[in-house]
């Protein structure tokens, strides 16, 4: 069953519009809420009015003051409020500070209008290099939110006495996450006395988080709070911490007015107040001997965090654990940074951070090759990690990584030399078209960064049904990553049963346990063990009752299930992730095994300029990477080109822009996501090499293929254009055309 | 905007082939009058003026071949009047502003954005929607392709993908693939499936070939 590439099995039900997404669901008498937040990005609440022409007296309005429990967002920190009180900080210009609800939706909109909030405004932060000099101080006493030493050897003195010196900066830009169906939660609110109960109906990546915050934002114990995953129009990342704060809104307003309550974003407003991935600043001082072997690394790191810690300590870990990539170095010095501004808090987005560093670390490469006289592909392969290498953390690769397989595979599939030859060519005439081809080598980290999933500690199980078949019990969400018949195929084939008789139950937090969020690549690996290992537990324990023999047949299989069941009243299996004890990690001096394994890849790409209006177009992409063994070759693929899309989109054309702390081009036609005739072809390979900690030797796959084409395309541009300097993404015509009229002025 | 691409008038899913980008730029002005309006108002731009609860209207609407009788307000969009009038939720809102495609059904066989017509607009025609296209208790020969072809992730964009390759197969039964590209360059999938979408295009022009033999 694993490795069988058989279609999802939601499809015959997507297909016929049937699966209900948050606002598809419809609960008798609900009503509708809207958002009323602050414009500008720092200053102090004073009041708030309630404009004229409204009947007020028909609206539920909530505002800091009704909060029966902490008006405090549960996350790492806790630190940003559900709204804003009166006499309380304004921190970025979307922040919430009034929620209004009415059956009637235009009515509500003009209500939002209407009212006006009196602020004191105060001067704001709003970029990175702000936040440093400490212009403003919006956060602590130096506007960090976190910051992380990773330390290796002593690269101060290489510096001095190495053959070769290369510094450089590469940026990043804000990437809205732009999943089609915006944040959403549906809300209602029973009593039975003085009981309360909550439940939340919502577009969620993370059940568990969800339940944490309304627990806290109401003061109730977990039983009496209920959080249903619906089916999920995309996430990326963007549903991971976001849904805390809406759930919380839409839970108060039906607390409040007594009726359930739907609070579905409008686009503009979804672009714009939720989370977008971290802007990036990150400068690179690298020294290298004679033969270009890398001697040592000093690499500063900065994410923007906005205006809350949110993730961000998290996000910032993942890239400082991607910084050096993977390169072979005895010398690293990564310090990273995430500091505070004024503008909505960025959030999870697919990668983690680890696009980011690993952006600017590959454009490096490039740039180091040139000034060392080598090529690309001569540089990075002196200097791949092998197998028994230390990484920055001091961790030991333990498995065969073969980064020369993974990087022939992927240059000999795009025709690497005979396009570097011929675009060469082509180049030195006087076409209007500039050609180029370039590449990214990366890994990411499997599962959880350091002690993370020590700590989450997750469960999941498998249950009988009293048909027979079985159900995988886990709160991980499916958001069109192919979880749900992933799932089913690692229960299939660990029982082996054919795979429609096994069920995965839907992530409700009253039927589920808390196997950890649906994030960071470990869906697959991380709770597919588990699952896995709750299967054979399950298996073991008909064996041990008499009900099944060692080797069976589906049938039989089924009838053990059905007498269990109806013998105990159920039957469940549990597995709980423990650490395994080769795996040792120290968050407070960054030293230790960072994650369990590592996906590995080559990515290539094609590309060709336009030199009278700039315009990049990618002709061709090729993606290679080992993920373990591939447990739906289908679904993998299409992880893959989805990743690639947004990595392109990322690398070439969307860009957030920012006034005063706000998104402005918070619309689908300015912001330019990628379209069907925007992407190439884009071919994908899985080089297998099954991982021992996987189920069935899988490994990590969702967030890959965002790491590498940003780098790719941009290499690719700078064989086309030239030794410019290429070091910012969105890599826009408009960038272009500024970079070469600088390289023109010398 | 008087060189729009198509004759099709508003609410049309064709783009006519062109990238977004140079899509955008072939309606600079009108783009930059909305951004403008965004950074100027304190809250997203208002919806139309005349968006006072008009007097509500009788309508027969014919949809997926039956038809209702519904009382709706002339400002309605078919979108509001499909999903929260009539229950068909299959149809999907992305952006309600033509936009992104996920609403997209087709009018006369034609694909259109529902967020963008009126429900009036739809007087005497015939409106199909994803719920709209089985036969019998079978797949419609789009749908099956699609599961078959793994042409989606989320599956939100899905229902509009799957109307607006319903209208390009009725107008170009044996689209190549540049044309599929094309045809489809109105609905987004930002869980960037396009890749399998243009091969469930493929088979599914394949398929309702052999299912007309
Ligand atoms: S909802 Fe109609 S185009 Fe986006
Ligand atoms: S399948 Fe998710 S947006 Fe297209």
């Amino acid at each position: 069953m694993i490795g069988a590439p058989i279609t999802r099995r939601e499809g015959r039900a997507k297909l016929l519009g049937q699966p209900l997404y948050t606002d598809d669901k419809i609960l008798p008498g609900e009503i509708r809420g809207v958002t009323v937040r602050t414009h500008i990005p720092r200053g102090i609440l004073k009041g708030i009015s309630f404009g004229e022409g409204i009947p007020w007296e028909e609206f539920t309005v909530v505002t800091a003051a009704d909060i029966p429990g902490k008006n405090l967002v549960a996350s790492i920190v806790h630190d940003q409020p559900f709204l804003v009180e009166i006499g309380g900080t304004i921190s970025h210009p979307e922040q919430p500070v009034v929620l209004l609800a009415h059956p009637d939706r235009s009515l509500l909109e003009k209500a939002r209008r209407a009212i006006r909030l009196d602020v004191e405004e105060l001067p704001p932060v709003l970029d990175i290099e702000s936040a440093i000099e400490k212009a403003q101080v919006i956060h602590g006493s130096n506007n960090i939110l976190k910051e992380i030493l990773i330390d290796k050897g002593d690269p101060g003195p290489v510096f001095c006495s190495a053959v070769k010196v290369v510094e450089g900066e590469y940026r990043t830009g804000a990437q809205e996450h732009a999943y089609i169906e915006p944040n959403g939660m549906l809300a209602e609110v029973g009593r039975e006395g003085e009981r309360l109960t909550v439940t939340v109906y919502g577009s969620l990546q993370c059940p568990y988080y969800v339940h944490e915050a309304v627990k806290q934002l109401f003061g109730l114990p977990g039983d009496q709070v209920r959080v249903v995953a619906m089916e999920m129009g995309g996430a990326f990342g963007g549903k991971e911490d976001y849904p805390s704060v809406n759930a919380g809104h839409a839970a108060l307003l039906a607390w409040k007015s007594g009726k359930p309550v739907k609070l579905i974003y409008d686009r503009e407003e979804d672009m714009a107040a939720t989370t977008k991935r971290h802007p990036s600043r990150t400068r690179i001082k690298s020294a290298f001997d004679r033969d270009g072997l890398l001697l040592a690394l000093d690499i500063d790191f900065v994410l923007d965090g906005g205006a809350f810690v949110t993730l961000s300590p998290v996000v910032l870990s993942r890239g400082a654990l991607h910084a050096a990539s993977v390169y072979k170095c005895p010398n690293v010095r990564i310090h990273a940074r995430a500091v505070a501004t004024n503008v909505p808090p960025h959030g999870a987005f697919r990668g983690f951070g680890a696009p980011q560093s690993l952006f600017a670390i590959e454009r490096h490469m490039d740039v180091c090759a040139r000034e060392l006289g080598l090529t690309p592909l001569e540089l990075r392969r002196r200097n791949f990690l092998a197998i028994g290498d230390r990484m920055s953390t001091g961790q030991v690769v333990k498995e065969t990584v073969d980064l020369e397989a993974i990087v022939s595979r992927a240059l000999s599939e795009i025709g690497y030399e005979e396009k570097r030859r011929s675009f060469d060519a082509h180049n030195s005439s006087q076409s209007p078209i500039k050609r180029g081809v370039g590449f990214s080598v990366f890994l990411h980290g499997c599962g959880f960064t350091g002690g993370g999933e020590t700590y989450l500690a997750s469960v999941a199980g498998v249950k009988g049904l009293p048909d027979g078949r079985v159900s995988v019990l886990a709160a991980n969400t499916e958001m069109g990553q192919g979880k749900t018949t992933v799932f089913a195929q690692i229960v299939a084939s660990a029982l082996k049963l054919p795979v429609d008789m096994v069920d995965v139950w839907s992530a409700d937090t009253a039927e589920v346990p808390n196997s950890g969020p649906t994030v960071a690549s470990r869906s697959t690996m991380i709770v597919g063990k588990l699952i896995e290992d709750a299967a054979y537990g399950l298996k073991q324990s008909l064996i041990q009752q008499g009900l099944l023999e060692m080797t069976y047949t589906p049938e039989e299989f089924r009838e053990a299930v059905k007498t269990a069941v109806a013998r105990h009243g159920s039957l469940k299996c549990y597995s709980q992730y423990h650490k395994p004890p080769h795996i040792v990690w120290d968050d407070t001096t960054y030293k230790g095994d960072a994650y369990p394994t590592f996906s590995w890849a080559c990515y290539a790409a094609g590309v060709s300029v336009d030199m009278v209006t700039y315009e990049v177009k990618v002709d061709d992409f090729v993606a290679v990477q080992e993920v373990g063994r591939v447990v739906n070759p289908m679904l993998a693929t299409g992880q893959i080109e989805g990743g690639v899309a947004q990595g392109i989109g990322w690398g070439l054309w969307e860009e957030v822009q920012w006034k005063d702390g706000r998104m402005v081009n918070n619309q689908m036609t300015n912001y330019i996501i990628p379209t069907s005739v925007d992407l190439p072809r884009i071919r994908v390979a899985f080089l297998e090499n099954p991982h021992p900690a996987g189920p069935g030797g899988a490994k990590g796959i969702g967030e890959l293929p965002m790491d590498g084409p940003a780098p790719a395309v941009l290499n690719a541009l700078a064989h086309a254009l030239g030794p410019i300097r290429l070091d910012e993404i969105p890599m826009t015509p408009e960038r272009i055309l500024a970079r070469l009229e600088e390289a023109d002025r010398g | 905007m008087d060189d729009h691409p198509c004759k099709h008038g508003d609410g049309c899913t064709c783009h006519s082939g062109v990238s977004r980008r140079g899509f955008l730029g072939s309606i600079t002005t009108a783009a930059a009058g909305i951004a403008a309006s965004g950074t100027l108002t304190a809250a997203p731009a208002p919806p139309p003026e005349k968006a006072q609860p008009d007097e509500p209207v009788k309508l027969q609407l014919s949809v997926n071949g039956r038809t209702h009788k519904v009382l709706v307000e002339p400002r309605w969009t078919l979108l509001y009047v499909l999903r929260d009038q009539l229950g068909l939720t299959g149809t999907k809102p992305g952006c309600e502003r033509g936009e992104c495609g996920a609403c997209t059904v087709l009018i006369d066989g034609v694909a259109r954005y529902s967020c963008l017509t009126l429900a009036l607009e739809a007087k005497g025609k015939e409106v199909t929607t994803i719920e709209g296209l089985m036969k019998g208790e079978e797949l419609g020969a789009t749908q099956r392709a699609f599961v078959e072809e793994d042409g989606y992730q989320c599956g939100y964009c899905t229902p509009g993908q799957v109307m607006a390759a319903e209208g390009l197969l009725r107008v170009n039964p044996r689209p190549s693939m540049e044309e599929i590209r094309h045809g489809m360059s109105g609905n987004l999938c930002r869980c960037g499936a396009y890749v399998h979408i243009f091969k469930s295009v493929e088979k599914a022009a394949v398929l309702s070939a052999s299912e007309k033999r």
